[in-house]
């Protein structure tokens, strides 16, 4: 059997994220290719369900990454996704989703090297933990016909 | 409860108000909701402790709201969820009045919201003890743990959707459970599906929802889906010091922010 390929999603924002993974490019700095890109208008149109969603169509891991704080193309964007993210961060700790899954950085247009280190040790880190059996085995279990209730 | 009465009657009778939201005795010794435009069938309403039930629900209803100006008995929870509602705008302040019951039972006198505010920011806003030792509880277990227990509470759900229907945070008439394009939560009652929607019930009522308890009461397979919100309650005044329903003026959290905002898990 081969070794285990991490598949990861990326939901980037496009005014500094994205810029900053075209600079990488751009700059010739190599780094792992098991990341899908997905350009947003704005981290604040990144909903939580898009999270949940990459996990149940077989995602091991994932990148949210956006403007720094104060860098919003929007002004404020960010700002209003951080809270966000702080209470989604809470309410999958509470639920037991893993966390260590999904990474949360802010790298801006001109930090490609940043960018590629995001990628490369969130790669590292989904190859430790190997691929989210615990969710896919939740997402395809058959459905009882007969469900006990108390 | 015969302060109650007297006063449901003196405010109906002087056309204070056109309607009362109570409670009434219902049938095996439940206690119901109990909607009064007569002064004479004041005598039904009634206040002991199976009146349980967060009647701030019934104040956005289109079917309750076209009797006029509404009164309503309210116990803390409601208060609060009237307060939410206000600084939401989906209730008038000037289109209500609250018969304001105290936690030992008695009658307040709630001449306006200000009032209102006064003994919200007096009051005790931890959340029931039983609650508090399940939250206490799971917060102790692995995450594997966690992921397993919610998992078979959450294998129970029939989406019945009880828990947003007895929410008086859950006012849209368009929720997104009811949207097909996208389709975000799956029709059909699957364990992932369902996890699904409560997550998203979550996080919709994050920093709305005053942790009443009313969802997890309503739940017919009970699943204890408070907790869930109530959770999140608990987090959002770690984070923002702020409790949802304590003020006539308030953003929610997730509609709101503070530049200086603190985590400590964005790289």
């Amino acid at each position: 059997m081969s070794e285990f390929e991490p598949k990861i999603v990326a939901f980037v924002c496009n005014w500094c994220t994205y810029a900053g993974a075209d600079l990488t490019g751009t700059s010739r700095i190599k780094y792992a290719s098991n990341v899908k890109i997905i350009r947003f208008p704005c981290t604040g149109r990144i909903d939580f369900m898009l999270l949940l969603k990459s996990f149940a169509n077989g995602a091991d891991g994932i990148i949210v990454s956006g403007c720094h704080p104060n860098d919003c193309h929007y002004t404020s964007g960010n700002f209003h996704a951080r809270r966000r993210w702080m209470m989604f961060k809470d309410l999958m700790d509470f639920m037991g989703v893993d966390m260590n899954r999904i990474t949360y950085s802010w790298v801006s247009a001109a930090e490609g090297a940043k960018w590629a280190e995001v990628v490369n040790s969130t790669v590292t880190r989904i190859r430790e933990l190997g691929p989210y059996v615990s969710y896919n085995q939740m997402v395809n279990k058959p459905v009882e016909e007969e469900v006990q209730h108390e | 409860m015969n302060s109650l009465i007297a006063r449901a009657k003196e405010l109906l009778e002087n056309k204070s108000v056109q309607v009362i939201i109570g409670y009434e005795a219902g049938s095996n010794g439940i206690a119901r909701p109990a909607f009064i435009s007569d002064p004479k069938d004041a005598e039904k309403l009634i206040y002991d402790d199976r009146c349980i039930q967060n009647l701030a629900l019934y104040l956005t209803k289109h079917e309750v709201k076209h009797f006029g100006k509404m009164g309503i008995v309210a116990a803390l929870p409601v208060m609060r969820s009237i307060m939410m509602l206000i600084s939401e705008q989906q209730v008038f302040a000037e289109n209500i009045v609250v018969l304001g019951i105290s936690s030992d039972g008695s009658l307040l006198d709630m001449a306006d919201i200000g009032v209102m505010k006064g003994y919200i920011g007096k009051a005790d806003l931890g959340n029931p003890a039983k609650d508090e030792e399940l939250i206490a509880r799971l917060n102790k277990l692995t995450p594997a743990e966690k992921f397993e227990y919610w998992q078979n509470e959450l294998s129970k759900c029939i989406k019945c959707y009880a828990c947003r229907q007895s929410c008086p945070m859950c006012y849209c008439t368009r929720c997104s459970v009811e949207c097909n394009q996208p389709q975000w939560i799956p029709v059909q009652s699957n364990t992932h599906g369902n996890m699904e929607w409560h997550i998203l019930r979550a996080m919709h009522l994050a920093g709305r929802c005053i942790s009443c308890g009313e969802c997890g009461r309503a739940c017919p397979v009970n699943i204890p889906c408070h907790l869930l919100t109530m959770h999140l309650a608990d987090q959002v005044h770690h984070h923002f010091k702020v409790h949802a329903g304590t003020s006539d003026k308030m953003s929610s959290v997730l509609s709101t922010f503070d530049p200086s905002d603190k985590e400590s898990f964005i790289i």
